[in-house]
């Protein structure tokens, strides 16, 4: 088609109020009627409602329109829509583009009616001068395998893999440590119900461990990713549990008489102890242990091998090795969950350094009732019942020095705990809070209740947590100083304990983790989601979702509901089959390509190889996203991106710098 | 008359190199001076403009123009040359993209003569001159050509039908242009004749994915004499640089100073290096590119060597802000 022969349409919405309330829409519409190879142009109060999209498949029968451009909102809210009715009439949907005209225009400049109504134009130019480059793109489909990957087995990454496995599907489920269970299995009572955190975890522990459907892969890692949506190779990593599975009845001799104590920084959170052959909690699943090879003595020096003896079923292998494992997937949940806060990084509440402030996890062990003091509460030396507790909210969180968000979750535990405290010890508790965010359903009431037990609430930001007495009263307490701004006045609180309500934080290599999925981590370092509202379990990458603690902070029953969400988007694909891929990726003209290698390490999404027998670089269709990054890479400029080529941008940049208000193009004489 | 074609051949604002490499076609400059009849060519023989101007319209077949446009004479010579000729080549980098000379667009006329009649140290010129259009003498007027604020490349003045890249042309090129322009056998209009690839195609050095922690001068390292320099630290533009030369530099160690220009449908050929060597940073913060960057001076130098006048920079503005103000016809790419 010779460029006279294109045929462009405009349509420029009212957005109700939204656009036309600032931008002089009908002007806009006339203006644009002139633009090259416009042959109709309107305006609409609302394009995306059926009479808009119907009056875009009317006129394409009607003035034979071979380019639609619509200016409105953000192509994130309607592009699909737009294209879909371009599709109806007949058009291929990649000859339409979008011009944002609110977001970029009447929202952004509301006092401004010239200024924005000149700015629509501009952009409703950019969108005509490059639609007329733009070719017809067809959507690649791909197969579905329907095995899923599942990464990490906290409460979202059980609850994801039970839903697909009952739906008939099969889950790999694969989990770093040597049990699944994640934060959840550490906690002895659960907000805001208090009901016990074992008895409703367990059971689904169970079953995801006995589920025909599901494959677990404990003491696991992924270790590479390849492939793309509906066709990943993923190679996992079983390390060494030096005991034979098919042996071991989980019987426990084997710790019971191993001789080597070593201190239990996960599942304890540095409060107990566990044995150099272990098994983190009794409801571990699965049940058999593994040999921790860093303090085994039999490991260190060659000598003990006391497990080995006394296991009644000589299931202890001690030459076992890393295995690995390569699964076939077509969806990959991840659900790796958080990091707690290390209050060490906040030198003035002296944790780790006042031997009477415990972190929240600390607590959650000490009340526990399988923890090392049997759900006791008393102070560092195991015997002391504290009188006074001290509560502080927002630890790590909130707080531009350390993490910007609301962890979300600590106003509710801490409120958890000092009814847990008061319960157990009858002590005095303080909880020192900034704000108080009990929102879900059920927590403003657990709030009240908290209250009327009569725990002492202090608004205020905590400065210092101190043992440096200025009074008889302070002498040997911890004195809690802050200022509580509801009285205005400075305050020293003495007290016996101290519980840091830390935030929650991303894992510490979730930006590896995010990488080899292709998931990015925002500014938070939580991974990001697809759309924060509309699509908060899908990813930038076709097929790989997220669900749980790892996409930011929340609570259990949110968790829940985030796995369940992401079962069912994944369900969703295996029942379609086949997924169409946007068309718009980048390819390399090959036969130019001068193989310097630049590009092959700019992809976010390892899409790209290099044919070392050929000497050129190749992009995989299946795994490119259309991001661009190795176009504008590429010295050569051998890579095209479909959909945004050289010769569409440069287009955009001509229209955009038309002259709007006398519609002559501009002059840039340089001298 | 001869049946031969009509040849002419220009210097511009250039170094010369342009002229040695026609003369570097060694034997073979007797093959062109046996093809063409050589109508004009002052840096070898004895012609005068009026003897152009003298001649008829379009009645020069082929004119090899080199050098950049950077002053009134230049621009004069360019538009009575482009009259006269049926084929415009611009010869080299300098007419192609402004080459070295170009890089004055990185500051401006007043700050270049006060640099070089006032304040460098080499400089002694007590009573203050400064080269002027006009000077009265008793003798009557003297009149230089007028020295522009802004380099242009030779398409930014006249139309030029083919560019011939190299700084100077490799022989192998020029012999190419020649034989093509004999022939007949000539891209269309507004081609560069040469490779559609880069330089690293041409490049024996064995490539790998890059990743650098800094840049080193060629005085700094010996190179490892088979792998990809740019992965060794050493600054390399053959990455964005079209192909055509063979590879000379980087095959004796020295990193391509870009002198073949950007690739083919590569608009800006110092945004394209730049991406390029941005691509092979190993830094994860701003300041570790910063600290990388450090190790490479001049990197405006580096990058726009060979084509700033036709980049889409053009020209630096004034420190200032305040406007160049340039005579209308320099501004048209006119003589004044
Ligand atoms: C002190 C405290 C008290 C709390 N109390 C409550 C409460 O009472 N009620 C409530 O609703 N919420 C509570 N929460 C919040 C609760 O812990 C979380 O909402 C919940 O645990 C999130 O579940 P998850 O599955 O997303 O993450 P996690 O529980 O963190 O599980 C993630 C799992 O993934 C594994 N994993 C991580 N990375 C990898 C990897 N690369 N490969 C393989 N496996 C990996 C981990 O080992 C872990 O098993 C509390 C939190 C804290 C800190
Ligand atoms: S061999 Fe290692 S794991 Fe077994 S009992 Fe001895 S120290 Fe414990
Ligand atoms: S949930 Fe409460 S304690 Fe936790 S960060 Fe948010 S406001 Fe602070
Ligand atoms: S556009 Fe290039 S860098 Fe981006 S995903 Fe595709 S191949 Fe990778
Ligand atoms: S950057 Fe361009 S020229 Fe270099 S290998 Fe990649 S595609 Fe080829
Ligand atoms: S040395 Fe230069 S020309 Fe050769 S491969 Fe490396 S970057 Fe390319």
């Amino acid at each position: 088609m010779s460029e006279q022969e294109k045929r462009v349409g405009v349509y420029v919405c009212h957005c109700g109020h939204n656009i036309a309330g600032t931008v002089d829409v009908e002007h806009v519409a006339e203006w644009s009627q002139h633009l090259p190879n416009v042959v109709i142009s309107r305006d609409n109060k609302f394009m995306c409602a059926s009479t808009g999209q119907e009056q875009i498949e009317e006129d394409i029968k009607e003035f034979g329109l071979t380019h639609v451009v619509v200016a409105s909102c953000s192509p994130h809210m309607h592009e699909k829509t737009f294209r879909n009715a371009c599709a109806r009439a007949g058009m291929n949907p990649y000859l339409f583009e979008m011009a944002n005209i609110r977001e970029h225009a009447s929202w952004v400049h509301p006092n401004d009616r010239d200024g924005a109504t000149n700015k629509a134009k501009a952009l409703v130019s950019a969108a005509v001068h490059r639609v007329i480059h733009h070719e017809p793109l067809e959507p690649m489909q791909v197969k579905i395998r329907p095995e899923t990957l599942v990464v990490g087995g906290g409460i979202a990454g059980i609850q994801a893999a039970l839903e697909i496995a009952d739906a008939g599907y099969h889950v790999y489920l694969v989990e770093r440590e040597p049990s699944i269970g994640g934060h959840m299995a550490m906690f002895d009572k659960t907000f805001p119900t208090l009901d016990c955190s074992a008895c409703i975890l367990t059971p689904k522990m169970f079953d995801a461990g006995a589920h025909p459907n599901i494959t677990l892969l404990t003491y696991s890692e992924v270790e590479k990713v390849d492939g793309y949506v509906g066709n990943f190779t993923v190679r996992v990593r079983k390390r060494a549990r030096m005991v034979d599975e098919d042996l071991c009845t989980g019987c426990g001799s084997c710790w019971d008489k191993c001789p080597i104590k070593v201190v239990d920084d996960v599942f304890e959170a540095g409060m107990g102890y566990r044995k150099a052959i272990y098994r983190p909690f009794p409801q571990a699943v699965p049940k058999y242990p593994v040999i921790d090879v860093e303090n085994c003595t039999y490991f260190k020096t060659g000598k003990c091998r006391m497990c080995e003896k006394v296991c009644p079923t000589e299931a202890i292998r001690f030459d076992m090795e890393d295995q690995y494992v390569d699964l076939e997937v077509g969806n990959v949940i991840l659900a790796t969950g958080y990091k707690l806060f290390d209050c060490r990084r906040i030198p003035n509440y002296g944790y780790g350094r006042l031997e009477n402030v415990f972190s929240s996890l600390e607590f959650e062990r000490l009340t526990n009732a399988a923890g090392p003091t049997e759900g006791k509460v008393v102070l560092r030396d195991g015997e002391t019942v504290p009188e006074s507790v001290a509560i502080i909210h927002c630890v790590g969180s909130r707080d531009k020095n350390y993490n910007e968000h609301c962890s979300a979750i600590c106003c509710m535990s801490s409120l958890k705990f000092a009814h847990l405290v008061m319960e157990k010890t009858g002590a005095q508790v303080y909880n020192f809070y900034i704000d108080m965010r009990p929102i879900s359903k059920g927590y403003e009431e657990f709030y009240h209740r908290i209250l009327s037990e009569g725990t002492t609430f202090i608004r205020g930001k905590v400065s210092e947590i101190t043992d440096a007495a200025h009074a008889p009263d302070e002498e040997g307490k911890l004195i809690v100083v802050a200022e509580d701004t509801l009285i205005g006045k400075q305050r020293r609180v003495p007290v016996d304990m101290v519980i840091l309500a830390a935030g929650l934080e991303p894992r510490a290599d979730s930006q590896a983790v995010g990488y080899m999925f292709g998931v990015g981590c925002g500014d938070t370092g939580f991974f990001t989601e697809r759309h924060p509202k509309l699509d908060p379990v899908a990813t930038a990458t076709e097929g790989v979702f997220i669900a749980g603690a790892c996409q930011g902070a929340k609570d259990i029953p949110d968790s829940v509901a985030q796995g369940a969400a992401a079962a069912a988007r994944v369900l969703g694909t295996i029942s379609r089959r086949e997924v169409a891929l946007e068309p718009v990726r980048a390819s390399i003209d090959e036969s130019r390509c001068s193989g310097c290698r630049i590009c092959n390490n700019m992809c976010p999404y390892n899409a790209i190889d290099f044919i070392e027998a050929e000497g050129v670089s190749r992009v995989n269709p299946a795994l490119c996203k259309g991001c661009g990054t190795c176009v504008a890479a590429c010295p050569s400029q051998v890579i095209t991106g479909a959909h945004f080529t050289f010769d569409q941008l440069m287009a955009e940049i001509d229209g955009i710098l038309v002259d709007v208000t006398g519609e002559m193009p501009l002059v840039t004489e340089v001298i | 008359m001869s049946e031969k074609p009509k040849l002419a051949l220009y210097w511009a604002s250039s170094c010369g190199g342009c002229e040695i490499a026609v003369l570097g076609l060694h034997e073979k400059i007797l093959n062109v001076a046996e093809a063409f009849d050589i109508v004009f060519w002052p840096c070898v023989m004895d012609f005068k403009y009026a003897d152009v101007e003298a001649m008829d319209d379009d009645s020069i077949d082929v004119c090899l123009f080199n050098g950049a446009i950077r002053n009134d004479e230049n621009a004069r010579l360019a538009h009575l040359l482009r009259r006269k000729s049926k084929v415009m080549v611009a010869f080299g980098s300098c007419a192609s993209g402004g080459s070295m000379p170009g890089l004055a667009n990185f500051t401006d006329r007043d700050a270049m003569f006060d640099w070089i009649y006032h304040k460098s140290p080499t400089t002694d010129n007590p009573d203050g001159i400064v080269p002027m259009k006009h000077t009265d003498v008793p003798e009557g007027d003297l009149e230089l050509p007028g020295f522009w604020h802004t380099v242009k490349t030779l398409a930014q003045v006249v139309p030029v039908d083919y560019f011939l890249p190299g700084c100077p042309p490799e022989a192998s090129s020029i012999e190419m242009a020649v034989n093509a322009i004999l022939t007949g056998q000539l891209p269309p209009p507004g081609s560069v004749i040469g490779p559609d690839v880069t330089v690293c195609d041409e490049c024996p050095r064995e490539k790998h994915e890059k990743k650098i922690k800094r840049f080193y001068r060629p005085y700094e390292i010996i190179p490892d004499p088979d792998t990809c320099l740019l992965e060794q630290g050493l600054f390399c533009a053959g990455i964005a640089t079209r192909s055509g030369c063979g590879a000379r530099c980087p095959q004796v160690g020295m990193g391509c100073r870009g002198c073949y220009g950007p690739n083919e449908g590569v608009v800006d050929h110092g945004a394209k290096i730049l991406t390029g060597i941005a691509s092979v940073l190993d830094a994860q913060t701003p300041e570790e590119v910063d600290a990388i960057l450090d190790t490479l001076p001049d990197p405006a130098g580096y990058f726009y060597r060979f084509h700033l006048p036709d980049s889409l920079l053009r020209r630096r503005a004034r420190a200032n802000g305040e406007k160049i103000v340039a005579p209308a016809s320099e501004a048209a790419g006119e003589p004044a």
